[in-house]
């Protein structure tokens, strides 16, 4: 016979792997935003949470060559983008609008080469380079040699506020 | 009675799928060239000899089930007799073993060893979850990428260079030769030679993620006229739209995100993201050996691939039913 307490254990244990379930799930069909306005702070990113996505993200940060200007996240031609500075804005729908519609000094616009869920998954991805994202959907391999510390192991970099002479 | 009648119609039944699995384009035991020959060689030896053990086995068990103990039992002379039957056996299973053994590492030794100077050279390409057959010679403009479509001259020796893009796939043509991983990072070398023309189907014989099953390919078997034939008009550049709906499919095409993944050559679209498109309405398969390559399916496909293909990297493209119609129209036409 199971004990009460036992039987408490057996559904609490349950319920905490059941929580793991979201991490991977997978919405083949594409998620959008809850809220479609694309509103700085308004929008969230669906895939925030998504460990799939993000994955996706990352291979499609190589595929789209985003590494050609970003490199692996430490920058080259483009900005950096695992650090904690964010020219753009930091916020999902920032992030969202830079790779949609492009940005001054270089930036190309995605938004009619792209479907909108992979810019929402390249976002991110992008956001999960600075390790803000939460712990467990970070990517921890990648389809090539090693080039830096995987995602998950990286220390969190929080954004700082704006810099004022966001022109860089 | 019935009973029996039933256990009759069972094991009928059962020989006859045995029987219906031994011939076609995708059998261990239907070899169409030297290694899949060795293999099936090996497979049937293999086959016979633990056959005939087991019969063996199975009888001197039966034997000892049936028989009634004697008095002589237990006499020096019968213990004498068994330790010398011991022995044989024991002589006997490991003489089987080691040949076995030797028929194994003969046989795996063959299917390594260069088949001699190769007459194409083809690079297999493994993507999450589709094939990129690229053939290369001497200058790049004779550059040729068949996704999911492998042609190969009958009889002459053909090395296949493997890789991998993302993580590890296993290329294997049952009728042709054993599998051969592909490595991310590492490039590894295997030969085909295809003695009988015809298609085989090949597919991913490594779990590679959510579509591993739907990873599959063709290879066609042609005379060595035909293939050359087949090679040079892959080598075109891709048809002109012939009608206005065409033209406004290369117009939408070449606008969309589907030229930010694939290649017409030709055209602007010269993505490697996606599989290359330039003689797409010539190839028999659509998403890599998941449907035919006609029309309706082409619509299904464009349509919602993540319905036919969960986890495909293809998206589904939003675009008008009239533009859809077009970029179908104009697919159909790059034969």
């Amino acid at each position: 016979m199971i004990g009460r307490r036992h039987r408490l254990i057996l559904v609490l244990v349950v319920a905490a792997l059941l929580g793991g379930c979201e991490r991977e799930a997978r919405s083949f069909k594409g998620r959008t935003s809850a809220n479609a306005s694309k509103e700085p702070g308004v929008s969230r990113n669906p895939y925030a949470g998504n460990a799939w996505g993000v994955g996706q993200g990352k291979r499609l940060y190589t595929l789209y060559n985003c590494v050609g200007c970003h490199a692996n996240g430490g920058g080259g031609m483009g900005p950096a983008l695992m650090d904690d500075r964010w020219i753009y804005g930091s916020d999902d729908a920032s992030v969202f609008e830079t790779i949609a519609r492009g940005r001054p000094n270089g930036m190309p616009a995605f938004g009619s080469r792209i479907t909108e869920s992979q810019i929402w998954m390249l976002a991110a991805y992008v956001e999960s380079m600075s390790g803000r994202l939460p712990m467990d959907v970070l990517p921890s391999r990648a389809d090539h040699m090693r080039y830096s510390t995987p995602e998950n192991s990286r220390r969190a970099r929080p954004p700082q506020g704006a810099p004022k002479g966001a022109d860089e | 009675m019935g009973r029996r009648r039933a256990l009759w119609a069972c094991c009928a039944v059962m020989a006859a799928a045995a029987s219906a699995g031994c011939a076609g384009p995708h059998h261990v035991f239907d070899p169409a060239g030297g290694p899949a020959r060795d293999i099936a060689a090996l497979g049937r030896l293999l086959f016979a000899v633990c056959t005939v053990i087991y019969l063996l086995v199975i009888a001197v068990l039966a034997w000892a089930l049936v028989r009634r103990r004697t008095e002589a039992d237990g006499s020096v002379e019968t213990g004498r007799r068994l330790t010398r039957a011991i022995a044989a056996a024991t002589i006997a299973s490991t003489m089987t073993i080691v040949g076995l053994t030797a028929a194994s590492a003969v046989t795996g030794h063959g299917l390594t060893s260069p088949m001699g100077p190769a007459a194409i050279t083809v690079d297999v390409v493994g993507h999450q979850w589709w094939w990129d057959f690229q053939f290369r010679d001497v200058s790049p403009d004779e550059f040729v990428s068949s996704p999911n479509e492998l042609h190969v001259p009958l009889g002459q020796p053909v090395m296949i260079k493997t890789m991998s893009r993302d993580v590890i796939h296993s290329f294997w043509v049952p009728n042709l030769h054993g599998k051969r991983d592909l490595i991310p990072g590492q490039v590894t070398n295997t030969w085909i030679q295809a003695d009988r023309p015809g298609v085989y189907r090949g597919l991913c014989a490594e779990f590679c993620g959510h579509e591993h099953a739907k990873m599959a390919f063709e290879v066609v078997v042609e005379t060595p006229q035909k293939f050359k034939a087949w090679i040079d008009h892959q080598r075109e550049n891709a048809s002109e739209p012939a009608d206005e709906q065409e033209r406004r499919g290369r117009d939408v095409f070449l606008g969309s995100p589907c030229a930010t993944c694939h290649t017409i050559r030709g055209t602007t679209a010269a993505s490697r993201v996606g599989p290359d498109l330039t003689h797409v309405g010539s190839r028999m398969t659509l998403a890599a050996g998941t449907l035919p390559n006609t029309r309706p399916h082409l619509a299904t496909w464009l349509g919602d691939p993540q319905s036919v293909k969960p986890g495909t990297l293809m998206p589904a493209v939003p675009m008008s039913d009239a533009d859809r119609g077009a970029v179908i129209a104009y697919l159909r036409r790059l034969q």
